[in-house]
Order: structure tokens, then sequence, then C-alpha cells
């Protein structure tokens, strides 16, 4: 597994290979906990590290990943009308979802090599995380070449130009979604592209994602949902069409138990983006003209529908580019659900507006945290002279 | 009295605690002292390699304040006067003779301790080089002794890992630092402040302590640092606003220098450690070789031998020294094996303040951490997880930025005079991209120091 002597020397500072360092260095890294010493400062550390911290978002995605590249299999077997069972459902969705990983994470891979040997850094394990979350966010029917072009948008110019994992403002998952949606519009927005399709579509199979069926209802809004099938149970538990990762609630919010217990999500963010959402959801109510409106959509339905609760759970708590005071959290998260709401109710034209709002958000999240500042500047100040 | 209940912090479930009991260290062969233990000193060498030392004997004095020396703890000759680089003081050994013959001062304690007298304390205290013992906020420096402190704190707990029991090392010495808190209540107009464990594991012998405000405080570690102490009680309010603190160990030197009229060094200090042997307190001259009373048990035949706590003490080799101030001597395994996939582990045997690992279910397993860095540094990322291990109003990632970028203004209004290395070792400890925490706010503070000391 390590390299040997004489060939890891080669790789040494001085080396005939010193240039390509990082590599061996990020294999060993990868496959051990090495002895280094501490030296100077604290003589113990934590057995906790980015590395570990990372790893506790991939795990905590694995109940998305998995109920995702169940549902693929089972749209598809729907759509054409035909009746698969669990196993066939699992098979197919694997069909979808693998090439898609490995797309992502050869292409992404390759950048954060390229970049380390550029800079003489050691490899950062951030795009585990960045690279889990892309496909989660795709629909199945993207075609893989847009896929590649995405992640390399999201990972150079979302990442890398600011200086690698630590230093991006924006999420860079949602970067690359972001780029998608403006340059293959096609290929990520409308009723259509939600689900992988066959050569032949039954038509008692509703395309549509709920979140567009939402946009023009007619009648009461809840009941024309559930005549198309959406009821609050199904888009609870994800058996529609959607982005791959984020149609079940109860998968995401086993995520969301992992990444709180484990204190590696903030659950300030998480908690403040539902209340945020539920705070105009019910000013929204208030207003709505009819029943038929989008506006009457309570606040629960936009909880289950799109990718609420997804951004909210894995893209609203990355810690690099979100708020990062305590106080400044709840006012960063709080905003994310309010415009989300505000982007659903009040602009239809683009019916999902989580991506949009969270990637608002990370603009606004360095303003956020000056204020908390500026604020702890003046209260110690006031503490001082009295 | 007034009572702090504080929830931020954590303490390391560190095994090897002392046992209760202290024992008599035979008198060193030789004791060492370090310039680095005094912060804030430049020391000019007043000694040379071979020449003759009594106790009290100076063997270095601080180039601003002349009268500030540090004098040797036993009587004995000059072993060697080391150099570091550009032949900065490194430190000065002494091999002891045995006979602790006493040097003669010019300034004796005064008899009558009254607010009449303190130029002569202070001028007995610095003599003796019993004046380090006290230090200084804001910057962490020892005391100046032409200062005047607004308030002087004594710290009478110690939440750091494998702490000594405050009440052990005070057990015989009422008398003395009774004494010696009478003694630092004449250097201060303001009051002195006594600061205990208020938690279940407080000691009740500080209730009777006299001519002190007490105060108490309960909660994980760092709840028992002078900083936070200061913070919550009376804060620091500027560059000027002087206060002085003391450790119970440095009080109960003051005392018994005025009861027995000659300086004496002899302090009680914990060996404790997962890999430590005979874990115990012994009775001990500050600067003693530390192998002449603690060594690694067998099991562990490559230890750090740490004077001072794991998170703030400085390694001393097996070798090296206790340092001046010192009441632990901790030794922990160094690290040696790569584990294949060690951050995949559930992780049963390693300690972390995070809850990603299995061991957090344990909360009363003591573990016997090694040196190992536990993975690569990397940029900082905000986990919110030094704001849970600071209790103090301060942001410490924001702290630590404007340090980073050099801005003094800014390091000011964040709190850095309420702070010193130690507040922020903890942070230290559990960041995950393993900064060297400590090391940017010593940075930092002796920044803001160097300015604040142009200014005079």
């Amino acid at each position: 597994m390590k390299p040997p002597g004489k060939m890891r020397s080669a790789f040494e500072k001085g080396g005939r290979l010193e240039r390509f360092w990082p590599l061996v260095d990020a294999a060993e890294t990868f496959f051990f906990r090495l002895p280094v010493r501490t030296a100077g400062g604290a003589h113990i550390r934590d057995a906790y590290d980015l590395k570990r911290m990372m790893m506790i978002v991939v795990v905590a995605l694995f109940p998305s990943m998995i109920f995702g590249t169940y549902n693929v299999g089972y749209q598809f077997y729907a759509s054409a009308g035909i009746s698969a069972d669990h196993i066939a459902c699992m098979l197919k969705g694997l069909t979808v979802i693998i090439p898609l990983y490995v797309v992502t994470f050869a292409v992404g891979g390759a950048w954060e090599v390229f970049f380390a040997l550029i800079r003489g850094e050691e490899i950062n394990e951030g795009f585990f995380v960045t690279g889990a979350l892309i496909p989660l966010v795709m629909p199945p029917a993207i075609p893989l070449w847009q896929l590649a072009l995405a992640v390399s948008f999201g990972v150079v110019l979302g990442k890398e130009l600011f200086g690698g994992t630590g230093m991006n403002i924006f999420n860079p998952a949602l970067v690359s979604r972001a780029f998608l949606f403006f340059a293959y519009p096609k290929s990520i927005s409308g009723a259509g592209v939600w689900t992988l399709t066959g050569d032949r579509v039954v038509d008692a199979y509703t395309m549509a994602t709920p979140l567009h069926l939402g946009i023009e209802p007619k009648g009461d809004i809840i009941t024309h949902l559930s005549a198309n099938g959406f009821d609050f149970w199904r888009m609870f538990t994800g058996l529609e069409p959607g982005s791959i990762g984020e149609t079940s609630v109860i998968a995401i919010l086993i995520g969301a138990l992992i990444l709180i217990i484990t204190g590696v999500g903030s659950w300030r963010i998480i908690v403040s983006v539902f209340a945020g959402g539920a705070v105009v959801a019910l000013v929204c109510n208030a207003f709505a003209p009819s029943p038929a409106s989008i506006l009457a959509l309570p606040a629960h339905y936009h909880f289950v529908m799109g990718g609420f609760a997804f951004g909210a759970v894995f893209m609203a708590t990355d810690p690099v580019s979100a708020a990062g005071t305590n106080s400044g959290k709840y006012v960063y998260g709080f905003l994310i659900g309010a415009l989300t709401v505000m982007v659903r109710t009040l602009n239809p034209a683009y019916p999902e507006g989580m991506m949009l709002a969270i990637l608002f958000m990370n603009l606004f999240a360095p303003l956020i945290d000056y204020t908390v500042v500026q604020l702890n500047m003046k209260r110690r100040v006031r503490r001082a002279a009295g | 009295m007034a009572n702090y209940r504080l929830k931020k912090g954590y303490d390391i479930r560190i095994a090897g605690e002392a046992e209760k009991f202290i024992e008599r260290a035979p008198l060193p062969e030789s004791v060492g002292l370090y310039p680095a233990d005094f912060y804030g000193m430049t020391p000019k060498p007043l000694v040379e390699g071979g020449e003759r030392v009594k106790v009290g004997t100076p063997l270095w004095r601080d180039k601003r304040r002349e009268s500030l020396v540090v004098t040797s703890p036993v009587s004995g000759t000059v072993a060697e006067v080391r150099r570091g680089e550009r032949r900065v003081l490194g430190a000065v050994v002494i091999r002891t003779d045995g006979k602790q013959h006493v040097a003669t001062t010019a300034a004796p304690p005064p008899k009558r301790v009254s607010s009449s007298a303190r130029g002569d304390i202070i001028g007995a205290l610095c003599a003796a080089g019993l004046f380090p013992l006290v230090r200084q906020r804001p910057f962490g420096t020892i005391a100046d002794p032409q200062a005047t402190p607004r308030d002087i704190f004594v710290t009478a707990m110690d939440t750091a890992p494998l702490a000594p029991d405050q009440g052990l090392i005070i057990k015989n010495h009422q008398r003395e630092f009774q004494r010696g808190i009478d003694v630092l209540a004449v250097l201060t107009p303001g009051k002195v402040h006594l600061c205990a464990d208020g938690g279940p594991g407080g000691d009740s012998l500080f209730d009777g302590v006299k001519n002190v405000e007490h105060h108490r405080f309960a909660g994980p570690h760092p709840a028992g640092n002078v900083g936070v102490h200061i913070h919550h009680v009376s804060p620091i309010r500027g560059a000027g606003d002087i206060v002085w603190h003391c450790t119970v160990q440095g009080v109960i030197l003051i005392g018994r220098f005025f009861i027995a009229g000659a300086p004496s060094f002899e302090v009680t200090a914990a060996v404790a450690g997962p890999a430590a042997a005979r874990r115990r307190y012994v009775e001990v001259l500050a600067g003693a070789e530390i192998s002449s009373f603690a060594g690694a048990s067998d099991a562990f035949p490559s230890a750090r031998f740490i004077s001072g706590n794991v998170l703030t003490g400085r390694n001393a080799g097996a070798d090296g020294f206790l340092g001046f101030g010192d009441n632990l001597v901790t030794i922990i395994p160094e690290t040696k094996k790569s584990v294949f996939l060690g951050w995949l582990s559930p992780g049963f045997s390693l300690e972390s303040f995070s809850g990603s690992f299995v061991s957090r279910l344990m909360p009363r397993r003591r573990f016997a951490i090694d040196t190992n860095r536990n993975g690569s540094v990397r940029a900082f990322v905000a986990t919110g997880i030094y704001e849970r291990l600071l209790p103090m109003d301060i942001l410490p990632l924001f702290l630590l930025k404007s340090i980073l970028a050099g801005d003094i203004e800014e390091m000011e209004k964040l709190g850095i005079l309420d702070v010193t290395p130690e507040d922020f070792a903890l942070c230290e400890y559990a960041c995950p991209s393993k900064t060297d925490i400590q090391r940017i706010l010593r940075d930092g503070i002796d920044l803001v120091l160097k300015e604040a000391r142009e200014r005079e």
C-alpha cells in the first residue's frame, strides 16, 4: 500500500518526480492515518479532521443516494407503464447513477489533482462532498458531456479560482447546477426532463414535477396536486419525478439527523431555513386571492416539494460558503427559506427557488458576518466602558 | 461571593490522572531555567559557566526593567549557559551541591506588611527572584514592577487536562497562602479576587481565606483560566488597564518568603499522563530535572515529557527541566503506527470533541491519547467548533483572521487584550484543520505588545 522507500524518495523534495509529490501524499493520507507528530502548541489533537468531516457528509448523503437510485428506476418503469419489482428498479437506477458518479469524480478529481500539482499543495478532500452532491442535484436524463462541463465549471470557477477548499464564496455543487441552468436550460428546466424515459410514455404517467403543476393549478391547489398523484405523503416519501437526490424527504431527514448529531451540519441553519420558508408561506397564504393560486400552498407542502429540504440540509449548511457567526447563521438560513418561497410563489416562471436563494445568500454571508462582528465590537466597547 | 456557571468548553478525556498523595522528591543533580517561561522579559545573563551560585543569586535580568531578575532555586555551580539562535539566552543549567546555601540579599522582606511598605515589598520580591511569579494582563507577560495594577486575580483552580488538584497544593501551606494574599493585597489599590472551583469537585480549603473577594467558577475547561475569570469578573478595558494575577503556588512561595525571610522555590507538582510511571504528587524544586522525579512507564518506550499540561506545556524531553511556575509534568506516548484507513474507523478508542466517533457515547471512558496530529493542515473552515470552546464574548474565528491580517486596531476591538494563547488551546486541540492557533495568537499578542511598548 505504502510506496516502498526507493520509489517514494523519488517523489520527495529534491527527487526526480518531486512535482508529483501531492499525488503520493494524497494516496498516503487517504489510506492511512499517518503517525505525524504534533510540534509546538498543543501536544495532543482531536481525532477529528476535515477528512472525517467530509466523510460524515458523504455518509449522510447515502440514504438520499440509495433512494434516488431506486426512484430513477421506479420512475422509468412507471413512465413506460411496466410494473417492475424493487430489484429491477434498483438495477435500472444504477445504470444511470454509476455513469454520473464516474464522470463527476473523474472530471472533478482530475481538476483537483491538476491544481494541487500546480500549487504544490496537498490534494484537498473537499471534492468528496462536492462530487457526492453534484449528481444528486441533476435530473436523471442529463447528458454526460453536459455534466462534465458543469463539474469543470463548478470546481474551477466555483472553487479553485478562489484558492481551493475553504476559500470559495459559493457552494461549488450549486455553481455546477447554476451553470447548467443558464447554459443548457433545456436539460435542467421545464416539465419534461425530470424522468428518465424509454421509447414509450404512458398517458397515465405525470412527467411534470409537483412544482410545475403548482404554477397554474386548475381549482384548489392541493386537490389539483393530489389529482395528479402528488399528495403530501407521496412527496414526503419521494416517489416522484425530480432531481435524483432531492425527492425523498425521509432520506434527507435521516441525513439531517446524522449531520446534526455529529455536529457537522449547523442545526441553526437547517432550522432557520424551514422557519424562513414557513413565515413567508404563511404571509402568502394570508394574501392568496383564491385557493387555486400557488400563494395558497401551505408551508409543509413547500418543504416536501422540489429541492427545499435537500437544499436546507446539504447545501445551505456548507460551512465554507455559509455565514460563520452563530447569530449570522440564523439570519442566513432564514433568508434562504424566505427567498425560496418568495421565488416559488411570486415568480412562478421559474418554479424552483432553492438553488438561486442559496447562491444569493452565499454572496451576502460575508455581509451578515460583518454586521454581527461590528455589533460584537460595539458591545465589547460598551462593556469595557461600563 | 459570586458564582459563575460556564457552559462552553470541554474536558478532554485523557487517561492518567495523578494519585492524590504527596511524596518528597530527592534533591535533583541539576536544575535548569528557561527564559521562555518568562514571557515579556528580554533576558541579559548575569552568570557564566563555572560560576558558583546560591539560592537567590540572580541568573539574568530584564533589559527593560533592570530590577526584574530571575534567581537560582539552588546552590551549586553554573554548568551551562545555553544560547539559541542569534545568541538569545536559551537556558541556564546549574549543578547542585546539596547544601542549599542562601544568598544574602540587600532587600529583605519588610516585617510589617502595610501599604506604606509597598515599595519595599516589591523591591524584596524582585531581589529574591519571586516577582516573576506575578503575571500581568493584558498580554500575559511577567508583571511590570513599576506598574500599579487595578486588581489582582488569584487562580485557585485549574481545569486543564490532568491538572494538579489545587486543594492538594495548598493543603499543608494554608498559613503561607494567607500571608501571600496579605502581601498581594498591599500591591493593588483595588481588590484581590480569589477564583476557586465552584463545581462538585471544588475544595473548601479556600473558603476561609480572608482579605479577598471570593468567586466560584464551575464548568468545563477553560473555566479555570485566569483570562476567563478576568473576562467575567471585570474585563480589561484597554491596553493600559493593568491587572495582575498569580497562581496558588505563586502566592504560597511569596507568603513563605515573608514568613521565613528567605526565598524558597519548593513547589508541589503532579506527575500525570497515560505514559507516566508512578503517577503522584511530589514536592520538588522549581526547575528540577524531570528525570529526578518522573519517568515513563516501560510499556511506552517512546514518550513525550511535557512540563505543564498537554495543551500549553513545553516539550521538555526526557532530560529536560520542570518549568518555572509549572505544577505538572505530563507524560504521553509518542505516536508511531500508521493506521490503515484510520479516518474511516468508528473510533471506539479515539478521543474527540466532535460527535463523529463512537467514543462520544462513552463519556466516562479515558483515553491514552498520543502525540498524533490526527490529520493534515488545511485552510480555516468555519465549523463553529471554536465558538463552543471559548466561554467569552469573543468571536474566535474573526479574532484569528484579524491577527493573520496584522490589523492591530481590529484585534483590540475583537478582544485580543482579554486573551492569551492558553485560552485558545482547546480550540487548537479540536480544530479539524489542525491550525496552530496558539502560535497565531502569540504572534498577534507579540505585535500588539510591541506597539504598546513603543508608545511608552
